[in-house]
């Protein structure tokens, strides 16, 4: 391993690399942070230059700098205009947003620049050691475990039910599955609940929906009442992380580098489940005054996701790879792009080509590393968003997601359906229905409904839940993450009535 | 009522209805080799209605005991806020989307920026030209020509 290492340094350190890496993240970035240009599109944008590069470890730097970045970028639009542009990046602004309003945008960028780094870092560090026997583990997942895994995720929703507000997070989430059926499924070929409907043949697009959910609805509010409004204008504040801080969100990072590293080897649960994972189990196990912090602003809450998203990114790299299997949209088009190269990733890619292999871990690192000396100057810059008049900002982040609707559909339609669910989502924040599930349950009812199906259609019926004990497992826990907060929460109701009554 | 339970009842709505498709309409276009399949297209839904509506059904009914808490904007008084703006800029959005194809990117967007800045009660029209003509030139020289997304520039009748 040692010689694959030097071998990648002297690759990844050469000064044509360096530059590659460092203008990857730097275009990932600006580009990133525009909602409705996630890192596959953007991806797929750099590809021809890649290509045109020849090289086939330099195009793999040049990308996964830009991969990084991206990632980076579409948090800074969840943490400061709660605007997420990518499905990771959404559990981000459930607490980074929060921040922001209390004038802490600074110390939230800084936050997510460290988790990020953190969780990339110790992600490549554990691919490098792992990636040959985690090639096995993740043939052993099958569609249950997959559907089973999902239902994990969305047991997520009980990290947002407040008190007593459960059947108000459960039916945001089935709304969120019901909406995710509109469309032609991948498994029938049939159009469902479309009305007939030409424009809702393809479903709802992800981004029209986060930004009618989140982006849309605070907007409204800052109109409606200006006095709310984020930063005001005040000096970009507490920019550093006191030593304090830093000891309570170091167990939340080491945690959630290697979950996160673990479900993203796992091919297509990836990013978007690991922060949502990440940011329901660290809300389980914190303490119950952390806990009552969590949305409302706490380091460990938007720490949690912004590690673990960054972590399950390096860990798709590993069936990339081992295996040639691209575990999520953006792998595919790493794949795509490394057999125009003439370079087919699988298992004998660490033999035959060691040096491409051990490059793009080394480049991760550098990435990794650039991203944070280049964006930890750049923060109070960033944060200065803010700080722009409102009445020339409530238009731009109108207009932006707007655009970030039109561009990924190229659909005039898609913006109409923005401002009518605009208007729905503010009306559901006005009678205190929680948003996030609705998301959460529309961007894995897909992924959930496919899995189901398959694994129903191999075992002619629902004898998978008993027949595989790993599904059984996984279901275990979905059910525990429910039912334990609920039970926590009556307890202490009984136990504060006890109080009452003794009065 | 409260709103959050009137809320409830819309949904109760949504969920029967799309329950009614779900279980009744849906199955008879359903090909003869497809019935013979584990799973219908129907299956999903039809759990997925039965679960929404009892949900919505428990809150419509308060079967639990929640915590009033205090809202960020009272909707009781909502006539208190800035109303007509936000009304305004929400209609602004739903000509925008109608204009962005007939008159195209580059008129739509400047127009869309001054018009939105005018509402929330902006006069300076010296800064608010300059910035809403350069961003938007900005962003279609990014989106069309570095990242190559096609969007009309011009009306069409120009030959945009």
């Amino acid at each position: 391993m040692l010689e694959g290492l030097l071998i990648g340094l002297q690759t990844a350190l050469s000064f044509q690399n360096l530059l590659m890496v460092i203008g990857g993240c730097l275009i990932g970035t600006f580009i990133g942070m525009l909602p409705g240009l996630g890192p596959m599109s953007i991806i797929a944008i750099m590809i021809p230059v890649a290509i045109s590069m020849g090289d086939p470890s330099a195009a793999l730097i040049l990308l996964a700098g830009v991969y990084y970045g991206a990632i980076f970028g579409g948090s800074t639009s969840s943490i400061l205009l709660n605007a997420p542009g990518v499905a990771g990046t959404v559990a981000s602004s459930f607490d980074g947003y929060p921040m922001a309003k209390q004038g802490k945008a600074g110390k939230a960028l800084t936050i997510a620049a460290i988790a990020s780094f953190a969780g990339g870092s110790i992600g490549a560090l554990l691919l490098m050691i792992f990636a040959p026997a985690l090639s096995t583990v993740a043939l052993l997942f099958h569609s249950a475990e997959y559907f089973a895994l999902m239902v994990v995720g969305l047991s997520a929703i009980a990290a947002f039910a407040g008190t007593g507000q459960v059947a108000k997070a459960l039916m945001m989430t089935t709304l969120g599955l019901i909406m995710a059926t509109v469309g032609e499924g991948a498994l029938f070929n049939l159009p469902r609940f479309t009305m007939g409907i030409m424009d809702l043949q393809s479903g709802f697009g992800f981004i029209t929906l986060a930004m009618a959910m989140f982006a849309l609805p605070e907007a409204l509010f800052l109109v409606l009442n200006p006095k709310a409004q984020a930063g005001k204008g005040e000096e970009i504040k507490e920019l550093r992380v006191t030593r304090q801080e830093a000891k309570s969100i170091a167990p939340v990072i080491g945690r959630q580098s290697l979950q996160g590293f673990f479900i993203g080897v796992l091919p297509g649960a990836g990013a978007t489940i690991a922060s949502f994972l990440g940011y329901a189990v660290e809300r389980n196990i914190a303490s119950k005054e952390e806990q009552s912090e969590f949305g409302k602003g706490s380091i460990k809450g938007l720490a949690a996701p912004e590690t673990a998203n960054n972590a399950a990114c390096t860990g798709s790299f590993v069936p990339l790879l081992t295996l040639g299997i691209p575990g999520s949209g953006t792998t595919a088009i790493l794949l795509g792009a490394l057999i125009a190269l003439n370079v087919t990733p699988g298992p004998r890619l660490m033999i035959d080509e060691p040096q491409i292999f051990w490059a793009v871990i080394m480049s991760m690192f550098i990435g990794n590393l650039v991203l944070l000396v280049l964006n930890l100057p750049l923060i109070p810059y960033i944060a200065k968003v803010l700080a722009i008049p409102r009445n020339y900002l409530i238009p731009f982040i109108l207009f932006f997601t707007l655009m970030g609707a039109y561009i990924g559909q190229n659909n005039a339609t898609e913006l109409l359906l923005l401002v009518a669910f605009g208007i729905c989502a503010t009306a559901l924040r006005f009678a205190d229905y929680p948003l996030a599930p609705l998301l959460i349950g529309f961007i894995l009812g897909g992924m959930l409904e496919d899995n189901f199906s398959r694994s129903m259609q191999l075992y002619d019926g629902i004898a998978f839940i008993w027949e595989r004990p790993m599904t059984l497992g996984l279901l275990v826990i979905a059910a525990l993450l429910v039912i334990l907060p609920s039970y926590r929460n009556r307890r202490a109701r009984l136990r504060a009535q006890g109080v009452a009554d003794g009065d | 009522m409260a709103l959050d339970r009137w809320i409830a009842l819309i949904l109760a709505g949504v969920c029967l209805t799309y329950g009614y498709t779900a279980w009744f309409t849906m199955d008879g276009e359903l090909a003869p080799f497809m019935q013979r399949n584990p799973i219908w297209p129907s299956t999903f839904p039809k759990v997925l209605s039965v679960i929404g509506l009892a949900a919505s059904l428990v809150i419509l009914l308060g079967l639990e005991k929640a915590k009033v808490q205090k809202a960020e904007i009272d909707y009781r008084r909502l006539t208190d806020y800035h109303l007509g703006q936000a009304l305004l800029l929400l209609g602004l959005m739903v000509a925008y989307a109608l204009c962005l194809r007939p008159l195209g990117f580059l008129f739509s967007t400047s127009a869309f920026l001054i018009l939105g800045s005018f509402i929330l009660g902006e006069r300076k029209w010296l800064v608010m030209l300059p910035v809403s003509l350069l961003a938007t030139g900005i962003v279609w020289y990014l989106v069309q020509q570095v990242l190559g997304i096609y969007l009309r520039p011009l009306p069409g009748f120009i030959g945009g």
